[in-house]
């Protein structure tokens, strides 16, 4: 009888939309903004340090996400441009397209948000990333000697992700 | 696509991995043992069982969230009902109900009736402060933390001090919104 095994990860890996691997780089971010993440697969240009790519990051979701919702014409209640909001509150965007990327982007109520840069054809991620979500649960989250709101540094988290993101469209 | 519906109680609990009942009760048995016998005073433990709570609760959100796909609830009442229903469930096995709600919707009880970590447990007289379950104030302060509301999370009623139910009182003390974390001039 198997006592402290692992729980199902659910939901089970949705289905990979296209084929290959075409996976930019993706960041995962606390509710205070620290970077807890950031992986790269396929980044030729760099034009930034890191820790000013990752602000710019963060800064860049913080004002989409405000100016979404500021536009969204169904709902009457509505907060001013650039007063803070609660996480999960009112509309949320979950990807942009540009002609050469695409951005996914997905927060949980916690504040936990991750964000997968893809090729500009690829499918509706969102499935996948909450996958991501429970990889991050199962493997991070759980390990009982990870601080919460420090860097990742969990080699069983990188490897899963990696092997994940990989086989995604 | 069409928004996942939230799963119920029932239905994850089903799904997890569990552990013998008694194997968890005597755990957490043997670690406010441990305690008392570190830090002798009775206050002392009530006070480290929450902040032991705590730092689960932290982390324990994460994973109700992942797994239980509930979204934003709409007032306090709410979140109440979504912890009695299904996060006591999903890791305790049992439900809690939801009473005493006051006029302004911040303040409420969390009734448990049956409760899996005070099997075999009797207050002897040198323990009588003791809040034997001040884990799950904890936990439940500490995952509120992290959706944004500041609570306050006291026993009113212990079956262990001969009441005749368990009555957690949970009170909203502010919502915190998000704010941007950086300086400009950083």
């Amino acid at each position: 009888m198997q006592f402290f095994g692992g729980s199902e990860i659910s939901p089970s890996p949705p289905a990979p939309t296209v084929s290959g691997n075409n996976a930019h780089m993706m960041y995962v971010f606390n509710r205070n903004g620290v970077c807890l993440l950031y992986r790269e697969w396929n980044r030729p240009l760099h034009t930034l340090n890191a820790q000013q790519d990752h602000k710019l990051m963060f800064g860049l979701l913080f004002s989409l996400k405000s100016l979404t919702a500021k536009m969204d014409p169904t709902s009457a209640e509505k907060g001013n441009l650039g007063v803070p909001q609660l996480p999960g509150q009112g509309c949320s965007f979950h990807s942009f397209r540009t002609n050469t990327y695409k951005l996914s982007f997905m927060e949980s109520p916690s504040g936990i948000k991750i964000i997968l840069v893809t090729h500009p054809r690829t499918g509706d991620l969102r499935d996948s990333l909450k996958y991501i979500y429970n990889l991050y649960v199962e493997y991070v989250v759980k390990n009982p000697l990870y601080t919460p709101g420090t860097p990742i540094r969990c080699e069983l988290f990188n490897t899963t992700l990696d092997q994940y993101v990989r086989g995604l469209g | 696509m069409a928004p996942v519906a939230p799963r119920s109680g029932d239905a994850i609990f089903a799904n997890v991995e569990r552990v013998n009942a008694e194997l968890f009760t005597l755990t957490y048995g043997a670690i406010v043992r441990q305690l008392l016998t570190d830090l002798e005073e009775v206050e002392e433990v009530n006070k480290q069982l929450d902040q032991m709570g705590y730092n689960i609760g932290i982390r324990l959100i994460d994973e109700f969230l992942a797994k239980s796909n509930v979204s934003r609830c709409v007032d306090f009442k709410e979140t109440a009902e979504v912890i009695a229903k299904v996060g006591f469930k999903m890791f305790l096995g049992v439900t809690a109900s939801v009473t005493n709600v006051d006029a302004d919707g911040t303040c409420c009880s969390l009734i448990l009736e049956d409760n899996p970590l005070v099997d075999f447990v009797e207050l002897p007289d040198t323990c009588q402060g003791l809040y034997y379950c001040n884990i799950l104030s904890g936990i439940i302060r500490g995952a509120l933390e992290m959706v944004s509301m500041k609570t306050e999370v006291t026993w009113l009623h212990d079956m262990l001090r001969g009441d005749d139910v368990y009555e957690l009182q949970v009170k909203l003390l502010k919502q915190v919104p998000e704010e941007y974390p950086y300086k400009d001039d950083e």
